[in-house]
């Protein structure tokens, strides 16, 4: 006589946790007797039955349930804390062929990415969230949630909940059912064999209603989370059984699943992968030199990073914005940075600009600058420190006196505003005066002929794209660069 | 003729949380009194064979593949 298996491991988790660290390899990380592991377990078989490990996408919270890619054999992302609704729907928009399912702690769901959460519901995401309430975040050791009760003892709430000060248990459900969109909200427990049959039918559902495009569902699963809880297995089941379920009580709030059309397939966002490379990584590099790049001269061998600082409205952002411009025009890599205070206007503002034939590996200059544009004394203080000793210093020289400098600083006293209201009438082109300053700043530093005359044209071509629909701009920014130059 | 089942319990993959013992109608589960290689009491199933295949200890196990029900064919 044979056997078959009548209940055993799902086919949707892997056969072996190769990912989990130590020598366990079959058993999942949570702690004995949790409620996110039979929840994985209804979830893997729902996948299973209803056919769609293949194409199925499983964003994990951060919570004990991070490590869900451990374990099940489907697309996995694990995003930031409250994130995976967000993360979800741009799963969801990007690759709309696939099933994407938001699996959240209540920590995670009703606490910090409550706004996430609520938004993807009342925007009808096609996504499914499994929600477990447990009354606590379970992973940092058993703080109080929003999910927490009136009087519980968690170590955040050493005397019980407070009502008065920490207010009520957050009813997920009851608040996703004032929303419009979501079509299927059904709150669950595990608590008796007949409590699970009634979350497996849910978990099956919301699993179905993914596979057919219905729209937003949520399973609220009120799970035991026994350790932190310090309680035996039927002691949890009691608690929950007694005092949680008051507070949620269990039960299908909407089920709007017959009266939706199966969903079609929304019309993708961007499917041209190609594209999505260009604007991801536009310069293919090997040995440092991209295929496509024509600027040989020695000065952009090394990484440019230029830091410009000044007042708002000095035009500080706009030069940098020009300067990627021209870079990202010559096929160079570039990123710009800008950081300003608060004031809509005025205050202090700056940018970093990196230009590199490599990958950039971060936007921001704090150290190794190559040249510094100080338009204020402010600037000045503030950013010397992060230029080379080798670097070059373009400053305004009515506006900032300068320290005593290392020798080897290259230094550019420039007042590019007075030139521009002298030369254009308008100290608005100080920005192009000051790029214009800085091609014969590269001319001095070895820039070889072909560059130089290349450095005009990206200008002017940076100049076109951007000035080019209005009469007379392109013109008198290209004088005022041409004024920057003569001023050297 | 009634069908035939068996539980199994892999005791290294049990932690021992004990979820399956109430829910088992025919009471086969029961605390072991060794600890497996994780350190746990794993449960132990005095007469598998008495299983009825109900599934309810397979469900409240949060364990992938710690308890197991097979079908005679
Ligand atoms: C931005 C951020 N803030 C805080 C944390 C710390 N943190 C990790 S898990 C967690 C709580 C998770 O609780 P819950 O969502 O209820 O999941 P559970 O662990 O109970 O399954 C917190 C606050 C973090 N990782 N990231
Ligand atoms: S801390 Fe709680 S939620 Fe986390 S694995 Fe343990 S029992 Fe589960």
């Amino acid at each position: 006589m044979s056997e078959k298996v009548k209940f055993g491991r799902s086919k949707v988790f892997f056969d072996t946790f190769h990912r989990r660290p130590g020598p366990i390899k079959k058993n999942m990380h949570y702690c004995p007797g949790c409620g996110h592991g039979i929840l994985h377990k209804l979830i893997a078989e729902a996948i299973e039955y209803h056919g769609i490990q293949e194409d199925t996408n499983l964003i994990a919270p951060v919570g004990c349930a991070v490590f869900a890619y451990y374990y099940f054999n489907v697309g996995s992302i694990s995003v930031p804390h409250g994130r995976a609704p967000a993360v979800a729907t741009g799963v969801s928009r990007a690759k709309p062929e696939s099933f994407v399912i938001s699996y959240q702690g209540d920590g995670d769901l009703a606490a910090i990415g409550f706004n996430e959460f609520l938004q993807a519901a009342n925007r009808g995401e096609k996504m499914t969230v499994f929600f477990v309430n447990n009354s606590n975040y379970g992973m940092t050791g058993g703080q109080m949630a929003p999910t927490t009760l009136p009087g519980q003892k968690t170590t955040t709430s050493p005397y019980g909940r407070n009502p008065e000060t920490e207010g009520y248990p957050t009813p997920v459900c009851e608040i996703v059912n004032a929303l419009t969109a979501p079509v299927y909200i059904e709150r669950v427990a595990l608590t008796t064999p007949g409590r699970v049959a009634n979350a497996k039918k849910a978990v099956y559902k919301a699993i179905q209603n993914l596979k057919e495009r219905k729209g937003f569902s949520l399973v609220e699963v009120v799970a035991p989370c026994p350790v932190n809880l310090k309680m035996s297995a039927d002691q949890v089941n009691e608690f929950i059984e007694k005092q949680m379920l008051n507070y949620f009580p269990l039960g299908c709030l909407r089920d709007k699943t017959a009266d939706m059309e199966p969903g079609k397939l929304p019309a993708p966002v961007i499917r041209d992968e190609e594209s999505v490379r260009k604007i991801l990584f536009p310069v293919r590099s090997e040995n440092g030199v991209a295929a496509d790049f024509r600027n040989s001269s020695a000065v952009f061998d090394q990484e440019l990073r230029v830091k410009i600082g000044g007042f708002g409205g000095q035009g500080v952002l706009s030069l940098g914005v020009m300067l990627a411009n021209m870079a990202r025009l010559r096929n160079f890599n570039v990123s710009w940075m800008p950081s300003y205070g608060p004031e809509q206007r005025g205050g202090s503002a700056c940018c970093a600009v990196t230009v590199s034939r490599n990958t950039i590996p971060s936007p921001i200059i704090d150290r190794g600058g190559n040249l510094l544009i100080a338009m204020t004394q402010a600037a000045l203080d503030k950013y010397l420190p992060e230029l080379r000793d080798d670097g070059v210093l373009i400053y305004d020289h009515t506006a900032v006196k300068l320290p005593q400098l290392p020798e080897t600083m290259q230094t550019y006293g420039i007042d590019a505003l007075a030139i521009a209201d002298e030369k254009l009438g308008s100290s608005k082109f100080a920005n192009s005066v000051l790029l214009g300053v800085l091609a014969a700043v590269l001319a001095k530093n070895g820039m070889n002929e072909a560059d130089k005359a290349d450095f005009d044209k990206a200008f002017a071509e940076a100049v076109e794209e951007k000035f080019g629909k209005k009469p007379g701009a392109v013109e008198a920014n290209i004088k005022a660069y041409e004024a920057g130059k003569a001023a050297l | 003729m009634a069908k035939k089942f068996r539980v199994e319990v892999t005791a290294d993959e049990c932690k021992g949380c004990g979820r399956c013992i109430a829910v088992c109608p025919k009471k086969l589960l029961s605390r072991g009194k060794e600890l497996n290689i994780q350190g746990y009491f794993a449960i132990i199933a005095e007469n598998p064979g008495n299983c009825i295949g109900c599934g309810s200890c397979f469900y409240q196990c949060p364990e992938p593949g710690a308890i197991t029900i097979f079908e005679e064919e």
